[in-house]
């Protein structure tokens, strides 16, 4: 096919209706729910996550009636603690995470003019999980069983059954499920930075949305996995009384705060980058010219992301840690202060050199920037140990945390919404609504919150449900309440804005005249993202590539037909985009909704204690798995290329590190031996913690032979795969089988070795921390030895059915990816375990 | 005949090397978190051992300085001056220089920051 086949108009109608069939969402009353693509799954999730928003904007006004007045009844202390628990985690958890993957998945496609993202089904599923790890832990408090430990839930208060109830295990146990989400989601916005974007564009000329949405990504890598660590942990001592966090028998409630604040701090972070984001790509529109500093958003962004995992500890300021660790924190979270300053910078400069155009979108950006950076001066305050002392656990910490949060992420994506609303619906929202909004909403928020400082460093401590009349705190409470009831104001009119949205007549195409691709969007949207994949050369394409719009409707660019009748993209390198292969996309399925749910089933039914039903819902959840993968994953085509326009062939498989699943496979395993760090970091913990670690009378401990025996089979596994590998390329069909079957003979063994040590030598993981830490680590590694196994036999079965050739060979990479890790595990678990205890 | 290009001009510059310099703040942040740990922990003070902290401070100054030179001249390599923005190769590796040597920056000046308090401080009360 060359450039002048698309000037066949009959061609290109052919072409489109081919697209249209394929992309085409399936329908009915639920089949419509089976859809996997982006566009439609991406909207599900930002209405989810709005409805979620709503729900606790309204605790958060009860939590307002009820402070209004001092000595107020209106809820009881119990409610009051669910209220702002749930206010907290909702928000946290359930809007501000989840609305920075619901946007990505939107728009990132459309950013990087791709067809879809790499893992469609993986985005769906992680949707589906969401919504019912949503609706399990927000839906607790209408049976007063909502958790009300703080969104932070410190033990011991949390961890004793006898004074926690229900809610703690709703928390845990309902937001990992929730997390699985979250790198889910992560691992789809990795690979579709790094591998999806259109040919050509190189690193220097991506949208700095998806530089963004790289660092955060990777940053949810690092951040989540340490609180599932701590999760495992925390259920541990609550439903197997394994005393981690119990300091009478050797725990330490301080290794919790750690665990958590490793996630936590990163986390603000992590709602905020996306939303600045959104300013990255709505400034230069206002402003009608390029970014100026464009390297230096990228320094922001990516130092940001560093530093911000340098300041845990200044959430544990008063809790007696050494000064001297302090004040290395302090100093980190003053540093921070360098990249944030220095993109805000960046955004004032260009507008300033820019002729602005005073719009809705950047009013609400203009707006936030100024609500953000009062926020910001006071964390350089409270970031100063000495005023923390004096701050900490006031009203003064609560102002801090939701001017930042308001200023750097709701503010943003209402900035967000009002831009970006023409690209998914082709409709604009109101100027005039959405200017009442903002200003309710902007005063609103200073009405609530500045007098909260003042209220704080008079005395009001956070988390009280009401407050004696002589503490003199009456006015500067009402006047909170005052201005929380303007921001719901606000957001009721945005709310009302939005509902009359389907009666509005449609916007033109690209509305606001912006410069990057993804307002190649039409109004009359057509479910195939974009109709030919274009050739980037410049960062605002649509400004300055002549005749870029007209080109790529026109399918003059790449892979602007669908022959064998099946979704896909293209698929480019890492640096320069340069295209490597065409991928097929899963498409419409049932498997990821039905995964999500058995999936849920397994969290949901351990809150009850129902174990078996729970060990159940797990079996099916592995079947499904194994189903989804088997169907849809690693397919032989039924040609090895395809033409995808210009002359260029490419390839429809390819495995290894040019291939989307080893980089998933990759990137899961990051986090994977992330979570295991933390668990590691539990066991050093405990020794600075105590004087005798490992305690003397328990210091026979697993002994040294049983993990070296496991250390043995464990690497004896991993060599046999890499092997396998190794020969299969070079078409020994047989001897990999053998070799796979020693893998799995090998990781079998490495089950019974690993439990054999704290097992045969009697430890009692509820006597103290350190038989409980010891048997963590050799069942989390054992647990990596069987899904090795289980890992090893698809793949042996694979290759039995056919579907594993030498030439296609993606199963046996993917799996090595694993093995690689495993080997990490096993080597630092037993080291750890086995020997450590001998130096100590 | 073209001249033969200097090591630090052939070296490839990729996202890998663009988190040199944060990754050796992080590693530097640890290593001065953990000293501070655990001989507060282990020996009430962490005051013997002064030269450790040092020299390890040293070592990841000199590391992000020295991937600042490299990045600093690899930005340098010829070409139109900023903003780096047209789809070649040679301003994606001026972009990625330019990046890290701003990401150098901020981490020498972070590891200043974080060394501080071993100056001014000096004990683990």
């Amino acid at each position: 096919m060359s450039l002048h086949d698309q000037d066949d108009i009959a061609l290109r109608e052919a072409q489109e209706v081919r697209l249209r069939k394929v992309w085409e969402p399936p329908k009915g009353l639920f089949l419509r729910w089976t859809d996997t693509n982006n566009n439609q799954v991406g909207v599900w999730y930002v209405l989810t996550a709005f409805g979620f928003m709503l729900f606790a904007g309204v605790l958060a006004l009860i939590i307002r009636m009820q402070l209004a007045v001092p000595d107020n009844d209106l809820v009881e202390a119990g409610t009051f603690n669910q209220l702002f628990t749930l206010h907290g985690s909702v928000m946290m958890f359930l809007f501000a995470v989840p609305m920075f993957e619901a946007v990505s998945i939107i728009l990132l496609p459309q950013l990087l003019g791709a067809r879809d993202l790499p893992f469609p089904r993986l985005s769906a599923f992680g949707y589906w999980s969401f919504l019912i790890g949503g609706v399990f832990v927000s839906g607790s408090i209408f049976f007063d069983a909502a958790p009300d430990g703080g969104w932070f839930m410190y033990p011991p208060l949390t961890t004793r059954t006898d004074l926690s109830g229900l809610g703690a295990d709703i928390w845990m146990l309902g937001l990992s499920f929730i997390e699985v989400s979250s790198v889910a989601a992560a691992v789809e916005l990795i690979v579709g930075v790094l591998k999806c974007r259109p040919p050509g564009m190189r690193l220097n000329l991506m949208p700095l949305y998806a530089w963004y949405i790289l660092v955060v990504a990777v940053m949810i890598l690092f951040a989540f996995p340490p609180l599932i660590a701590g999760d495992v942990l925390f259920e541990m001592e609550r439903l197997l009384d394994w005393p981690f966090f119990d300091a009478s028998r050797g725990g330490d409630p301080l290794l919790w705060q750690h665990l958590f604040w490793i996630f936590g701090h990163p986390e603000v972070y992590i709602v905020f980058l996306p939303s600045i984001a959104l300013f990255a790509m709505l400034v230069p529109t206002f402003a009608r010219r390029h970014l100026l500093g464009y390297p230096w958003i990228v320094l922001a962004a990516v130092g940001t992301a560093f530093l911000s995992f340098g300041l845990w500890v200044h959430h544990m300021f008063a809790t007696g840690l050494p000064k001297i660790s302090l004040a290395f924190f302090s100093a980190a979270s003053e540093a921070v202060a360098i990249p944030t300053a220095v993109q805000i910078f960046v955004f004032i400069v260009t507008l300033w050199a820019g002729r602005v155009v005073w719009s809705t979108p950047l009013l609400y950006a203009a707006g936030s920037l100024a609500i953000f950076v009062i926020g910001g001066l006071t964390g350089v305050m409270v970031a100063v140990a000495p005023f923390d002392w004096q701050a900490h656990d006031t009203y003064f910490v609560v102002a801090h945390l939701h001017y930042v949060l308001i200023g750097g992420t709701l503010m943003p994506l209402f900035a967000g919404l009002y831009y970006y609303w023409p690209l998914v619906t082709g409709k604009k929202l109101s100027d005039r609504l959405g200017r009442t909004a903002f200003w309710l909403i902007f005063v609103g928020a200073n009405m609530c919150f500045f007098p909260m400082h003042l209220s704080g460093l008079e005395g009001m401590p956070r988390r009280v449900f009401t407050y004696p009349e002589e503490l003199g705190l009456g006015g500067l409470n009402l006047a909170s309440t005052i201005g929380s009831f303007v921001i719901a104001a606000g957001v009721a009119v945005i709310v009302l804005d939005l509902y009359r949205s389907p009666w509005r007549q449609k916007a033109p195409r690209n509305p606001w005249a912006a410069g990057t691709l993804e307002w190649l969007a039409h109004p009359d949207d057509e479910n195939w993202g974009i109709r030919s994949i274009p050739l980037i050369e410049s960062r605002y394409p649509i400004w300055d590539q002549e005749d870029f719009v007209r080109k790529v409707d026109e399918g003059r660019y790449f892979l602007p037909d669908a022959e064998e009748g099946r979704r896909e993209t293209i698929v480019t390198s890492v640096l320069d985009a340069r295209p490597v292969s065409v991928i097929r996309l899963g498409g419409p399925s049932w498997l990821p909704m039905l995964t999500a749910v058995a999936l849920g089933g397994v969290f949901i039914l351990t809150t009850y204690h129902f174990y078996w039903a729970a060990l159940a819902s797990g079996m099916l959840t592995l079947a499904l798995v194994l189903t989804w993968l088997w169907t849809g994953t690693a397919e032989i085509p039924e040609k090895p290329r395809k033409p995808i326009g210009h002359g260029l062939e490419l390839p429809l498989y390819i495995s290894g590190d040019a291939a989307p699943g080893w980089w998933a496979m990759f990137i899961t395993m990051m986090a994977d031996a992330t979570a295991f760090s933390g668990l590691v970091f539990g066991y050093y913990f405990f020794w600075t913690r105590h004087e005798d670690f490992p305690p003397m009378a328990m210091a026979d401990g697993p002994g040294v032979w049983w993990p070296m025996v496991a250390l043995a089979v464990g690497l004896a596994s991993w060599l046999a795969t890499v092997g396998a590998r190794e020969v299969h390329a070079c078409g020994k069909i047989a001897l990999a089988r053998v070799l796979v079957l020693v893998g799995i003979a090998a990781s079998l063994a490495g089950i019974y070795a690993g439990l054999a040590g704290p097992w045969l030598s009697g430890m009692d993981p509820q006597m103290h921390s350190y038989p409980a830490i010891v048997w963590t680590l050799a069942i989390w590694t054992t647990a990596h030895c069987g899904v090795a196994a289980i890992m090893l036999a698809y793949v042996l079965a694979r290759s039995l059915a056919g579907k594993m050739t030498p030439a296609h060979d993606a199963d046996i990479r993917n799996v090595t990816v694993y093995m690689h890790f495993l080997a990490l595990t096993v080597a630092v678990t037993y080291l750890t375990i086995g020997l450590f205890p001998e130096l100590a | 005949m073209s001249e033969r290009r200097k090591w630090h001009e052939r070296l490839k510059v990729t996202l890998w090397t663009l988190i040199v310099p944060p990754a050796v703040w992080a590693g530097h942040f640890l290593f001065a978190y953990l000293w501070a740990a655990i001989s507060c922990a282990k020996d009430g003070a962490f005051a013997k051992f002064p030269v450790l902290f040092a020299l390890g401070t040293v070592l990841a100054l000199a590391v992000i300085a020295l991937s600042g030179w490299i990045a600093w001249k690899q930005q340098r390599t010829v070409g139109d001056p900023p903003p780096h923005d047209e789809g070649t190769e040679v301003d994606r590796l001026r972009f990625l220089a330019k990046s890290t040597l701003l990401l150098a920056g901020l981490s020498f000046v972070s590891v200043l920051f974080t060394a501080l308090p071993v100056v001014f401080i000096g004990d683990c009360r």
